[in-house]
């Protein structure tokens, strides 16, 4: 009986309701952006395939900004912890560029 | 001995010790760097997924007269176009489609329960974390049928060179396109929905112990902030493995 006296004494703090509705926002906007991807993927010509590439990587990484800066958290962090996260990715950049060289060499000689 | 304490609490020495210098806890952090050594392991897989799709030859005519075939690159939305008890109806990417919403939405809730428990407040971390774990099995039902669907394939399959036709796709035979597509589907899709069902598997132990009282005795609710960042992790890499494997 004690334990549960003592939890109900738990102060619960007030909401703050500016930040749930960015929350909210943030939501919207991101369901907002698979909607026009799935829009582009159908109405843009087939031969526009580089235009579409370019769109659909676009706005995906939008979508991981919101994703990694607000749900995540990040933005609100200290800068050194953002560089240590953010930067090792330049080794994936250069491996896309690398490997994807490579798979055009792969088809030639196929 | 007490000058030396000094001077490490007014930050003149960050990395000397005693103060942490990226002003988060020790397992956010590591969270951290484990979510990004996993990154890595997911950028792999994908960008495997790419060498692969270029080494193929890639289907040159128009989407209305594309047919399955070994010779080249299959068009996602010709594989992935079947909804559950629509059969027989062609609708591209709709499903994947509600499988976005549905982890989407579980990211949403999943920040308003750590949010909740920033304010000490138990009841809405209980009510969160189980509209997230719902969204969770939502997903993990969906790929289940999806992949069912993959593996059975049409009705007509395809009829090889030789003459044989096979139905569906497992690890030696593909009816949609070359035998890797089905191989790197069933990898990288299934990697992902491990990680999901982990992510699951962690958030029902966070909502047992925010039920139970676990956290409020602690004092903080960490817990829930650290399993967060994973589950949104997974809901990015899903957002990723979207545009890659389906939209491209």
């Amino acid at each position: 009986m004690a334990l549960l006296e003592e939890i109900s004494q738990v102060e619960v703090q007030p909401v703050d309701k500016s930040k749930i509705s960015k929350l909210w926002k943030i939501a919207g906007l991101l369901l907002v952006i698979t909607i026009i991807e799935f829009i582009f993927a159908f109405s843009l010509p087939d031969n526009w395939k580089l235009m579409k590439i370019s769109i659909f990587l676009a706005l995906t990484f939008v979508k991981a900004f919101y994703i990694v800066s607000e749900f995540m958290h990040l933005k609100h962090e200290k800068k050194v912890l953002i560089w240590s996260i953010v930067l090792p990715f330049i080794l994936v950049i250069w491996l896309v560029i690398a490997l994807i060289y490579q798979g055009g060499d792969i088809l030639s000689v196929r | 001995m007490a000058s030396t304490a000094t001077v490490e609490q007014s930050g003149k020495n960050l990395w000397g010790g005693g103060v942490s210098p990226f002003k988060v806890s020790y397992g956010k952090l590591m969270m951290w760097f484990f979510l990004l050594s996993d990154a890595f392991t997911f950028s792999g897989l994908l960008i495997t997924y790419g060498l692969l799709r270029y080494s193929h030859r890639a289907y040159e005519g128009t989407i209305a007269d594309y047919v399955a075939s070994h010779d080249y690159w299959p068009i996602p939305e010709k594989v992935f176009n079947a909804v559950p008890f629509l059969h027989g109806i062609s609708i591209p990417l709709a499903f994947v489609g509600l499988m976005t919403f549905i982890l989407i939405m579980s990211s949403v809730t999943m920040v308003l329960a750590v949010e909740a428990g920033r304010r000490m407040d138990r009841k809405n971390v209980v009510k969160w974390m189980l509209w997230t774990i719902v969204g969770g099995i939502a997903f993990l039902s969906c790929q289940a049928w999806e992949w069912v669907h993959f593996i059975h394939g049409s009705e007509h399959g395809l009829t090889l060179a030789d003459g044989t036709t096979v139905f569906g796709a497992n690890l030696a035979v593909n009816e949609y396109g070359p035998q890797l597509f089905a191989n790197l589907f069933f990898f990288i899709t299934g990697f992902h929905g491990t990680h999901v069902l982990s992510g699951v598997l962690l958030n029902f132990m966070v909502f047992y112990h925010a039920s139970v009282g676990t956290y409020e005795r602690r004092g903080h609710y960490e817990m829930v902030e650290k399993v967060g960042l994973y589950w949104h992790f997974v809901d990015l890499v899903w957002v990723f493995v979207f545009t890659f494997f389906y939209l491209i």
